[in-house]
């Protein structure tokens, strides 16, 4: 049974075309990386398989159920790369744990929700953090914390957005050792990434975008790791270019060639 | 003699308590969710349900409500169809509801302008018993709504994509929210007045959030603050003969400044546990700095 599956994906923002015919079938268990230059249209493509984003043409099923009549959200678990709301009203490590708890299904607060949020703060390492306030974390710790949250769901799929962008060494590695725990337990693990760092030993399938010329991005490679030696430069070229000018949501020609 | 003989501060009282317990648990969404504005526009718009109600003899309560709740419908359609931002929907909003509530009055007779001044910053004396079953029929449709969905709530102001993918309605739900927020106003017009209505939404909250660890405690403290001003600044502006509206949004502000000021020593020392706060907060993709660790050795 195919988890996430993408049929000829085209997503437009405001008449620019992100992403053409993206093709993708990815199965339960796999751990697979998505990978690409900013502006390739990775996070878009994530955005569009979790309905976060209209899709201009082609199909994105989810679990064998078109996505727009899917409503089995239990069974996918989603880590941004931080809160919307960050710094707003106070929030307690608990209560964002807690968040993902709810949902039309589940209105009201059951018995077992307390165990389930230290049980997943456990797993990250951080249950003697649970009162504190999430904004006193460090980036690495609220990271830990916000995945703590997407393993209370107890999900099948878990899709995580850069899960170690501007994280410190230590939780890296305890995010990686989270994940490798839950591919080891069957659950499928889809993430998106510029750089590979501490998953490159997890990761069972690697799935570059990134244009051919001037066209489109679509993908470009899709298969076991390492990335072929033909694509490094369109994935990993970009480093200053990029800090440059970040912003630009791929509108740029970038001309990467290969 | 006691104010509570009086049966128009009695009804006054329970207005303000009823608006006193309900803008802060609305207020708190709204911060959350960065919109702390909100309420001044839907206490604009209801304006000129007040203006339509001045021209046409019909009720103020319950036609401010409806107008309120339009508008607030049209706010979110506005936001959601066109690629307006969110500030600048709630600007046109602004401007078109106190026009149009000045405009009205002005239309409707010399005594109405007069009775404007009255819903723009409160009054004791006007709180009529009709009224007072509007305020409370609002009050318990909103308490019950919150009731229902506080919980969803919260996890989409915490985070709406994040929320999405747990299969919450988030579009619906703002919707709901800003509806709620333009009812909020509705309730508070007479006690605490249009214009600063809103006040009694988002400064208990703030005060609160100055002293507390967690969503919950500051949605305690905010209704505790917020229920303590409205009722004390309604008894001030009876022995005072001022304006309740002031007097309750004077008073919600000193309580946020005695909270920060309680804050001070408090965040110090939260200061002294140093945590390696990451400066990457204003990228979105990861990009930044934080992209030139080793990654790059590892895959050439």
């Amino acid at each position: 049974m195919s988890v996430i599956r993408c049929d000829r994906v085209c997503v437009d923002i405001e008449a620019a075309c992100i992403l053409r015919n993206v093709s993708l079938s990815i199965d339960q268990g796999e751990f697979v990386a998505i990978l690409g230059a900013n502006g390739s249209g990775k996070t878009t493509l994530m955005r569009a398989i979790l309905g976060l984003m209209p899709v201009t043409s082609g199909q994105v099923d989810l679990f064998d159920t078109p996505l727009s009549r899917f409503r089995d959200w239990g069974r996918i678990a989603y880590v941004p790369q931080r809160l919307h709301s960050a710094g707003a009203v106070p929030v307690s490590v608990h209560e964002v744990v807690g968040a993902s708890l709810i949902s039309p299904r589940r209105r009201l607060p059951r018995r077992g929700d307390r165990s389930v949020v230290l049980d997943a703060l456990a797993l990250v390492g951080l249950e003697d953090r649970r009162n504190d306030r999430f904004d006193a974390l460090s980036g690495g710790q609220q990271r830990r914390v916000m995945i703590a949250a997407a393993l209370a769901k107890d999900a099948d799929v878990y899709v995580l957005d850069e899960p170690t962008a501007g994280v410190d060494a230590e939780s890296q590695e305890h995010i990686a050792e989270t994940f490798a725990q839950q591919r080891d337990s069957g659950r499928t693990v889809l993430l998106v990434t510029h750089e590979l760092g501490t998953f490159s030993s997890l990761a069972t399938r690697i799935v570059v975008l990134g244009r051919r010329g001037s066209e489109s991005s679509t993908v470009l490679y899709d298969g076991t790791p390492p990335v072929p030696e033909h694509l490094t430069e369109s994935v990993w070229h970009h480093s200053e270019d990029v800090v440059m000018r970040g912003d630009d949501g791929g509108l740029l020609e970038r001309g990467s060639g290969s | 003699m006691s104010i509570f003989a009086y049966d128009f501060m009695q009804r006054a009282l329970i207005a303000a308590a009823l608006i006193g317990l309900i803008a802060p648990l609305i207020g708190i969404f709204l911060v959350q969710r960065r919109l702390a504005l909100l309420g001044d526009g839907m206490g604009h718009v209801a304006l000129t349900g007040v203006g339509l109600a001045f021209l046409t003899g019909l009720a103020p309560v319950p036609t401010a409500l409806v107008v309120a709740a339009l508008g607030a419908l049209i706010l979110e359609l506005v936001r959601a169809r066109s690629r307006t931002a969110g500030d600048l929907a709630l600007a046109l909003v602004f401007y078109g509801g106190i026009a149009g509530g000045v405009l009205l009055t002005s239309l409707a007779s010399g005594k109405a302008s007069s009775a404007l001044n009255q819903y723009l910053f409160g009054s004791l004396s006007t709180v009529a018993t009709e009224d007072v079953l509007w305020l409370l029929a609002a009050g318990v449709v909103v308490l019950l709504i919150l009731g229902f969905f506080g919980r969803e709530m919260f996890a989409m102001t915490l985070d709406p994509d994040v929320a999405h993918v747990q299969g919450i309605r988030t579009t619906r739900l703002g919707i709901l929210l800003t509806v709620l927020a333009a009812v909020t106003v509705v309730i508070g017009m007479r006690t605490v007045g249009l214009l600063l209505v809103s006040a009694i939404m988002i400064v208990p909250v703030a005060a609160a959030q100055q002293l507390a660890g967690s969503f919950r405690a500051t949605a305690i403290g905010a209704v505790i603050v917020g229920l303590a001003c409205s009722l004390a600044g309604l008894t001030t502006s009876f022995t005072l003969d001022v304006p309740p509206g002031p007097t309750i949004v004077l008073l919600a502000l000193a309580a946020f400044v005695i909270a920060a000021l309680i804050a001070i020593p408090l965040r110090r020392r939260r200061q002294r546990h140093p945590h390696p706060v990451d400066e990457s907060d204003h990228s979105h993709h990861g990009h930044g700095s934080e992209n030139d660790r080793p990654s790059r050795h590892a895959h050439e």
